[in-house]
This record gives structure tokens, C-alpha cells and sequence, in this order.
């Protein structure tokens, strides 16, 4: 799948963000008054700045309102509600905290969990899809909450938790790679099944039904620095856990430490997101001989 | 509504005979021209007479090479374009209600005044069935032609999908799967009509008549026994080297 900018900045952005949000709205750290504000101000900033890169890759973005409307069936859908849902729920709770030092315990609880939530849709909008094996598994679920629950807790200046939480999805992202790259050939698509001529023999493509590309291709059929995949899942897995997990456990990083965990973190997120689309190959591929 | 009808009164759907598909290329062109003056926003096209051309097509002829055990490689064209699915995943995934099947005949649309170009529905779809336009930025797809299909101004001859009506070789079919006594349903039951990719569970609406067998051309020639080889073994300076080479 071709990995868009503005999608890979959407899903880390805001599952960051949403991360964060849930442990605020958990009552962790216990602030208010100024330090809350800054807080909450960086959680929204990212949740809402990951949601507006979003609508970039729109075609056709003035439609977006309607968007709101089939959460009977989408995911996508869905999402946008759940993540208003959360956004709005959140500012409540943000605004007493901050404003009147009031903290509405029971609105924050249920604003995190919609914050989780909200990840969660985000990651089904993916997972649904039967098309990309590689997604289609409940592990992408587990692989966009765990990194966003480790990420939100190490903005949330949980060190300790931070630190095991991190390690958790370290461990959830080792074993997302390791399943999804075998994923394809368990279920069993071929071009034999893509033409349905397997009966007859082995089939190959003959020509392209064009000798340019297309949206499709374009689109579905990523191919370019797959190559690299193993020496930029080292990269990912080094930046995003095992470089601030040991900051955090070991060195038990004070703040300017701590701004070297984050970044490192969030250096590291893009890196697997990035994998995670240019890695994920669509069935559609075997009409073209590509994948 | 992204929701499935649950049946359908009729089932609206092509078959296509891979027997017969000659690769002309007919079908993708008319599909272009009807599908650019018609229904929705025009099929755009960029960079077209430059070095790098691209552009959206509804239905697009691939080719391939088969090759059996024993015997020749066949080359098989195959035309693809939407089929229509019944377990439809591109309708269910569109977050605005833009994508969805009809209930009368089955028929997969997309309402253009409601797409917001967000390519799900496309990425959904195991068939390569839908193309993001990229100057209009909505989704577009086979319409079977929808505005043929019923369209009294146009001849009754002409009232079926403008890929049907142009192809040369007679390889496509349109008609209604929901009757068992059409002409689709028959080709079906008679050929062995089949689904792409069943392992992905859609139900596509759409048939592929496979390759008919090649069949085998029988010996009438009765000088042939005559004229078999005399010397099964080589003889005089090859039979040496033969057999010089065979002790080595």
C-alpha cells in the first residue's frame, strides 16, 4: 500500500494524542491549573492536528460532514464519530480541570475510554480489510492501542508504567511482523484463484492491460524500499521502545531525558507506520503480477 | 445507505466467455467513451499524449499465460470490471453513503455527490474494480451502464451495457442472474461459470466462462505410417560418435 504522508502523520499524531488524552482524563498526572492546560493543550493539538492531516488526502474533502453518518456499517465512519465523541467529552472534563479546578472524574473516565476507542476504530478501519492480509488480523488492533497506550503514558510522564508499557509494544509490534509476513500465503491467494484458471495449469501474466501505471497501481501496489524492510524494522524498533525504555527504566529519565525518549519514540512510530503501509501488499497485486 | 440489501429482486451482472475474448480492447474503449459523456463526472485522463500517460478506465483487459501439464501454453485474455458482488465490502466501508447496491437490481453504484475521495471502498476490493478519478477526485465504477440499461430513448437493441454491445467476438453476456431461465444463467449452468477470487467471500454477481478444452486433432492421414522415420538408430560416422561418446 502506498504509504501516504499525511496518512502515516494522522495514525501516529493522533494515537499519540488520543494516548495521552486517555491517562489525562484518568486522572494521570493529577494536574491542573496552568501545568493542565499545557497538557491537555499538546494532547488536542496532536489528536485534532492527526485528524485534520486526515482530510488531506481526501479527494474530494467538502463532503467530509457527511462522513459522520454510516456508522452502522463503516469503520471509517465510525471513527469520526467516536473521535468527536471523545474530543468533546475531553474538552469538558479538560475545562473544569483547567479552568475551575473542578475534576469531573466520571466524564474523564468514560473521555478515555472513547479516546481508547477512538484508536481502536482507527485501527479496524485497517484491520476490516480482507483485501491486505497483512491487515486483516486482530493483531493490527493490538499493534495501533499498545503503541498508542505506551506513547500516551510516556507523554503522560508515567515513567515506570511508560517504560512496561513500552516494552509490551515492542513485543505486540515483533510478533505483528512476524505473523503478518506469513499471512498472505496462509490464506491462500493466488493468481491461479485472482484468474481462476489454476484449473488448466500454472498461470503467469502474459501483458498489462496498459503500458502506463494507474491510480491502482499506484494506489495498492507499493513496492518501492521494501528492501530495506529489515534493517528499518531494527531502526523502528530501536527508536520507538528499546532507546526509551532504557531511558526510562534505567537511567530513570528527568525531563530533558525524557524529551529525548519522546522524540526518539515518535521518530521511531513513523518509521513502523511507514512499514506498516509500504509492507501491507493487496491481493489486487496478482491481476498485475505485483506486489 | 451502506448497508446491504439482503436479496435483491433481480441480479443484474455480465458473464464473460474467456473462451472466446479475442483481447481487441473493444470493451475498454466504448466503456471509456459512453462512461466520459455520461453517467457522473467524466473519465479524466492526464498526461495523455505525453510520456507518461494514466487515466481512469471502468474495465481493463489483462492477459495470461497458462500453462498445463502437458501440451502448449494458452494465452487467455481477461477483461475485468466490477462484478457486482453481493457481499459487496466497497459499499459497507464508505463512511458517507455514497456506495451502495441497489435493491431492485443489484446493481453497485457510487453517488458522486456524497464521495469524499477517501479510497476505502477501492482499497476494499479485491478485483481492481473502482479508480479514484484524479481530476474529479470521486470514486468511479462500472455502472452496467445503468443509463443504457433502462433508457427508452436509446433502440431496444442498445439497451444492455455499451461493453456488451460492442463486443466483436460475442465474449461478453448481459442479463439477469435472479432468473434461472436467462441467458446468463444458462451460460453458467452449461460452462462451468465461476467466481474470481471465492476465497475472499464477496459473491460477486459476475461469471467467468472458463476455456473451453483444447481438443486434440485426430490422425487422418494415411500415408503417415509410410513416411514414419527408417533409421531409429544413427548410423556410420554418428552411430561411432554415438557410441565413442556414450563410453566417455
Amino acid at each position: 500500500m502506498h504509504p501516504a504522508p499525511s496518512v502515516i502523520l494522522f495514525t501516529v499524531l493522533s494515537g499519540l494524542g488520543f494516548g495521552l488524552l486517555a491517562f489525562l482524563g484518568m486522572g494521570l498526572p493529577d494536574v491542573s491549573g496552568g501545568v493542565a492546560f499545557v497538557f491537555f493543550f499538546l494532547g488536542f493539538a496532536l489528536a485534532v492536528g492527526g485528524l485534520i492531516s486526515s482530510t488531506f488526502h481526501l479527494g474530494n474533502p467538502k463532503n467530509a460532514m457527511k462522513a459522520f453518518s454510516q456508522w452502522r456499517t463503516s469503520w471509517l465512519s465510525r471513527e469520526g464519530c467516536v473521535s468527536v465523541a471523545a474530543l468533546i467529552l475531553m474538552g469538558i472534563y479538560a475545562a473544569g480541570v483547567i479552568f475551575f479546578d473542578v475534576k469531573l472524574a466520571q466524564i474523564g473516565w468514560i473521555a478515555a475510554a472513547l479516546c481508547i476507542g477512538t484508536v481502536f476504530t482507527t485501527s479496524m478501519i485497517y484491520g476490516q480489510l480482507a483485501t491486505i492480509p497483512r491487515w486483516n488480523h486482530p493483531l493490527t488492533s493490538a499493534y495501533f492501542l499498545s503503541l498508542s497506550v505506551a506513547g500516551g503514558a510516556l507523554l503522560a510522564g508515567q515513567v515506570k508504567a511508560a517504560g512496561v508499557l513500552l516494552l509490551i509494544a515492542g513485543g505486540v509490534q515483533i510478533v505483528t511482523w512476524m505473523s503478518g509476513d506469513k499471512r498472505f500465503a496462509e490464506r491462500g491467494h493466488t493468481i491461479e484463484t485472482a484468474t481462476g484458471l489454476g484449473d488448466i495449469g500454472k498461470v503467469r501474466m502474459f501483458e498489462p492491460p496498459h503500458t502506463g501505471t494507474n491510480y491502482l497501481l499506484h494506489e495498492m501496489v507499493y513496492v518501492v524500499g521494501r528492501k530495506h524492510a529489515q534493517k528499518l524494522r531494527m531502526i523502528a524498533l530501536g527508536l520507538m521502545v528499546v532507546l526509551p525504555a532504557a531511558l526510562l527504566l534505567i537511567f530513570h529519565a528527568g525531563h530533558m531525558l525524557a524529551l529525548v525518549a519522546v522524540l526518539s519514540h515518535l521518530a521511531g512510530v513513523m518509521v513502523s507506520r511507514w512499514l506498516f503501509f509500504a509492507e501491507a501488499e493487496h491481493v489486487v497485486g496478482l491481476y498485475y503480477d505485483k506486489r | 445507505m451502506t448497508q446491504l440489501p439482503a436479496q435483491t429482486e433481480r441480479k443484474l451482472g455480465l458473464v464473460i466467455d474467456l473462451d472466446t475474448c479475442v483481447g481487441c480492447h473493444a470493451c475498454v474503449i466504448s466503456c471509456k467513451g459512453w462512461n466520459t459523456e455520461n453517467y457522473g463526472e467524466p473519465l479524466s485522463d492526464k498526461d495523455a499524449y505525453g510520456a507518461n500517460p494514466s487515466g481512469t478506465f471502468l474495465n481493463r483487459v489483462h492477459a495470461f499465460e497458462v500453462k498445463p501439464d502437458t501440451g502448449p501454453a494458452q494465452t487467455i485474455h481477461f477483461p475485468k470490471s466490477c462484478l457486482h458482488c453481493e457481499d459487496a465490502p466497497c459499499v459497507t466501508v464508505c463512511p458517507t453513503g455514497a456506495s451502495y447496491k441497489r435493491t431492485e437490481d443489484g446493481i453497485v453504484l457510487v453517488n458522486e455527490k456524497d464521495c469524499i475521495g477517501c479510497g476505502l471502498c477501492a482499497w476494499s476490493c479485491p478485483y481492481g474494480a473502482r479508480e479514484l478519478d484524479q481530476v474529479a477526485g470521486v470514486m468511479k465504477k462500472c455502472t452496467l451502464c445503468v443509463d443504457r440499461i433502462y433508457n427508452e430513448n436509446l433502440p431496444e437493441e442498445d439497451r444492455e451495457p455499451t461493453c456488451v454491445r460492442t463486443c466483436p467476438a460475442n465474449a461478453r453476456h448481459f442479463g439477469d442472474f435472479a432468473d434461472p431461465d436467462s441467458n446468463v444463467s444458462k451460460l453458467t449452468r452449461e460452462r462451468g461459470g465461476m467466481d474470481l477470487m471465492p476465497e475472499q467471500g464477496t459473491k460477486p454477481v459476475n461469471k467467468y466462462l472458463p476455456p473451453r478444452p483444447k481438443d486434440t486433432m485426430e490422425e487422418i492421414d494415411i500415408l503417415a505410417p509410410l513416411l514414419a522415420p527408417v533409421a531409429s538408430e544413427p548410423k556410420g560416422f554418428l552411430g561411432w560418435l554415438d557410441k565413442a561418446l556414450e563410453k566417455l
